[in-house]
């Protein structure tokens, strides 16, 4: 046996350790799951974890088909995207849509201009039924916020696809227990560990493509309620979402979007970061959190705004 | 905040990677302690910054209180919730930490044991009030069990006992009678491991990123300079090379003729090393071969090192599915149908000796029976005892016969092949832990 001092190995940085992570776990869905799906959205998470899905399985093919749940909110750009990278993956792609949930009648809105977010739910589940999937695949983060840092890369979701915060198991090593049950259901998070940063490096090294809106461009916004909001933004079918209201004043703004989901939910940021390295530079100097971001309370804007004059953002 | 609240970056992507724990009781100051390291190396960022001073205020302190960032554990304790283990993340620039962080309350042996399994190092907190207590020993000892090879012993709110070195120095030498009683400090020196010591104030953040005036009589290094000196995991020892296979690769579906024949064998090195050209051994068949080519994506290399997921091409047409094992031809080891381990029991439904459980072992599982339970160990007294059932929390020392081979080492020489979960089939749910001994 050789001692560390004649042959220290040189250990792996820390991007290439936890695309080593993801790939393991995504081949660990692979091998335990029957009928898994990979959640794509078109954002960035769920393209990194695209590069992942071809690290860990290529020259097959993927052992599972993309899924997205489509709001019918969604950016076109990013919705563009989505179909050209499926396409050019050559892989499956399964589209459901909120609105023929709204249309069965189970999902129903408060009012017409509330956000269908949280009812993506509803559609996942009833496409998980449809289609027999005992694993979904997502992009969730532990850093995104606090309640997310006991998540476990493998997450039991029983017949109503619910969470029960006591009935998860526990995870030792890297001996993930993906089994479950007809009707039950596992969440698989393979970046489970990386942070926002992480995810713009590995885009960054990989060269990734990304849809337009996450580089700063110009677009029509509002200030509501201390948030920039985008404002008639042009819908897939045509319609426009988020049409601005009596009294308020459109300006012209250049953003770019730190997340893409929802238009009802997702604000823009002020940047001029037109390109990936620019963005790891700004991830970097930000002082906000990439939820905080999109949901901005009057007084933390006001600090960010504070800091971004200061640094010479206007 | 100063306008200097700046992450660092590198550039060059070239960061590596360590995994810790904290240990230490209630109070003895880990939320603040995590929260300072997350301040001092600004990865708090100003929203999350601004909700933690509101707080404070509405507590009525005039500092902005840093265990607040972790409340989310602190509200649970309260309802008394289970409480688990939660993962948080910085960056230094020239390495990022994933801390799990684990309560340190007598019940929760399991917790310990979850985030240990993936730590490469563990902090243990002592409040310099209080001195080596009957927890310090629990977390020790299951530091030591789960195989942490750095040890780092940290003498807390040092700014309570006037900084005072002599207070210091008496914990230390505390401590290290009561490794010596427990075996583990022999046994970290044996394996190339260690322990450290380190005064600091979590509150004031004496000794963690900045060294501060208080403690002019300590000349070690600062915690932060502890972290960015452990080696990563698997680094340090030269193990043999073993790779658990996961998934099968054979695109023979494909237009392309080329993929025909392709058959690659898909995982991650769990230990060692491997070179194209290597003869190898595909257990527990023992068919033999040589790697004919090891690729990551499209990208061909020569050879491959711990913890790469890779897909691994060998030169002969050999039956090898998802639980098989490559190992090297020279290092092959014998497969097993019965293991002696230590077992910390997860469940609140007790192990009952009478059913037939499922071990999980790198990618391979087996029906496994309890052949023996040995004795029990009380985590505070270490003392060994009789015992029929495991109950939550429980650690015994237990003989399991296999209905499958699995190829095995002894977690003190391999963590990665050395353990192993224990899966009740009627819940599937993951019962317990388990390291070959
Ligand atoms: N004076 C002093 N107080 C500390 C220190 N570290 C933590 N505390 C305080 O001890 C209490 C418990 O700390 P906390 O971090 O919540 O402990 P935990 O239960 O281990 O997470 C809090 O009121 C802290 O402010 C220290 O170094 N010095």
């Amino acid at each position: 046996m050789t001692t560390k001092q004649e042959n220290p190995r040189q250990p792996l940085t820390h991007l290439d350790w936890l695309e080593s992570e993801a790939i393991y776990i995504l081949r660990e869905v692979a091998g335990q799951c029957s009928n898994p799906v990979l959640l794509f959205s078109g954002g960035k998470d769920s393209l990194c974890i695209l590069r992942l899905a071809e690290k860990a399985f290529r020259p097959g093919r993927f052992p599972f088909p993309l899924m997205h749940i489509d709001t019918g909110h969604n950016y076109k750009e990013v919705i563009d995207f989505r179909d050209q990278r499926a396409a050019e993956l050559g892989e499956r792609l399964i589209v459901r849509n909120v609105e023929d949930s709204m249309a069965r009648g189970t999902v129903v809105l408060k009012s017409a201009d509330e956000s269908r977010n949280k009812h993506q739910s509803v559609t996942l589940l009833e496409a998980i039924e449809e289609f027999g999937f005992d694993c979904c695949i997502g992009g969730a983060r532990r850093d995104e916020e606090k309640a997310r840092a006991k998540e476990r890369i493998m997450s039991f979701r029983d017949e109503f696809g619910q969470w029960d915060p006591k009935n998860q198991r526990p995870e030792l090593w890297s001996l993930y227990n993906a089994r479950s049950h007809k009707g039950e259901n596992i969440r698989a998070f393979p970046i489970s560990n990386w942070t926002e940063m992480d995810v713009w490096q590995y885009i960054e090294r990989e060269k990734l493509q990304l849809p337009s809106i996450y580089f700063a461009h110009q677009r029509d916004v509002v200030m509501r309620g201390g948030s920039i909001v985008p404002v008639n933004v042009p819908l897939v079918n045509g319609e426009v979402a988020n049409p601005v209201k009596a009294g308020e004043e459109i300006i012209n703004m250049q953003v770019r979007f730190r997340t893409v989901g929802d238009i009802s939910c997702t604000a823009p940021v002020i940047s001029d970061a037109d390109d990936v390295s620019k963005i790891v530079l700004e991830t970097a100097t930000s002082t906000i959190t990439e939820r905080g971001a999109t949901r901005l309370d009057d007084q933390t804007s006001d600090a960010s705004m504070e800091q971004r004059k200061k640094e010479g953002y206007f | 905040m100063s306008s200097s609240h700046t992450q660092t970056i590198d550039s060059q992507h070239s960061a590596s990677l360590l995994r810790f724990m904290t240990c230490g009781s209630v109070d003895d100051g880990k939320s603040t302690l995590i929260g300072r390291l997350l301040f001092d190396t600004k990865t708090i960022l100003a929203d999350t910054l601004t909700q933690m001073t509101r707080t404070s205020e509405k507590r009525g302190l005039t500092a902005v209180d840093l265990s607040l960032l972790t409340d989310g554990l602190q509200a649970e304790r309260e309802q008394g919730i289970t409480i688990d283990v939660a993962y948080r993340y910085f960056s230094t620039g020239t390495r990022k930490y994933i801390i799990a962080d684990a309560p340190g309350h007598e019940q929760y042996t399991r917790n310990m044991v979850t985030a240990a399994s993936t730590a490469n190092l563990a902090i243990i907190l002592i409040d310099a009030r209080k001195g080596v207590l009957t927890q310090t020993r629990r977390h020790s000892y299951l530091a030591h069990l789960v195989g942490i090879p750095h040890i780092v012993v940290a003498v807390n709110k040092m700014d309570l006992v006037n900084y005072d070195q002599a207070i210091y120095d008496k914990i230390c030498a505390d401590y290290l009678v009561f490794a010596n009683e427990i075996g583990l400090a022999q046994s970290q020196i044996a394996a190339g491991n260690d322990i450290s010591f380190i005064p600091m104030s979590a509150l004031n953040g004496d000794m963690l990123v900045d060294r501060l005036e208080n403690m002019p009589w300590y000349d070690g290094k600062t915690m932060i300079e502890m972290l960015e000196a452990a080696p990563s995991a698997h680094t340090e020892h030269n193990e043999p090379f073993r790779f658990p296979v996961q998934f099968v690769c054979r695109p023979h579906a494909s237009d392309n003729p080329e993929l025909h024949d392709f058959r690659g064998f898909m995982g991650r090195i769990e230990s060692g090393e491997i070179a194209v050209g290597d003869a190898v051994t595909v257990l527990p068949n023992g068919y033999q071969s040589k790697v004919k080519a090891i690729q990551i994506g499209d990208a061909q290399l020569q050879s491959a090192t711990t913890e790469q997921s890779i897909t691994l091409l060998l030169e002969d047409e050999i039956d090898t599915s998802r639980g098989d094992m490559i190992v090297k031809s020279s290092e092959a080891q014998e497969p097993v149908k019965q293991i002696d381990a230590f077992v910390c029991w997860l469940s609140e439904t007790p192990m009952s000796p009478a059913r037939t459980y499922v071990i999980r072992h790198t990618t391979r599982e087996s029906k496994a029976k309890v052949g023996a339970i040995h004795y029990k160990v009380d985590v505070n007294t270490l003392e060994e005892q009789a015992t029929a059932d495991l109950k939550m929390n429980d650690i015994a020392r237990i003989t399991f016969k296999l209905a499958q081979p699995l190829m095995v080492d002894s977690y003190n020489a391999n963590r990665a092949t050395g353990a192993f979960i224990i899966i009740d089939e009627s819940s599937n749910n993951t019962v317990g832990a388990g390291m070959i001994i």
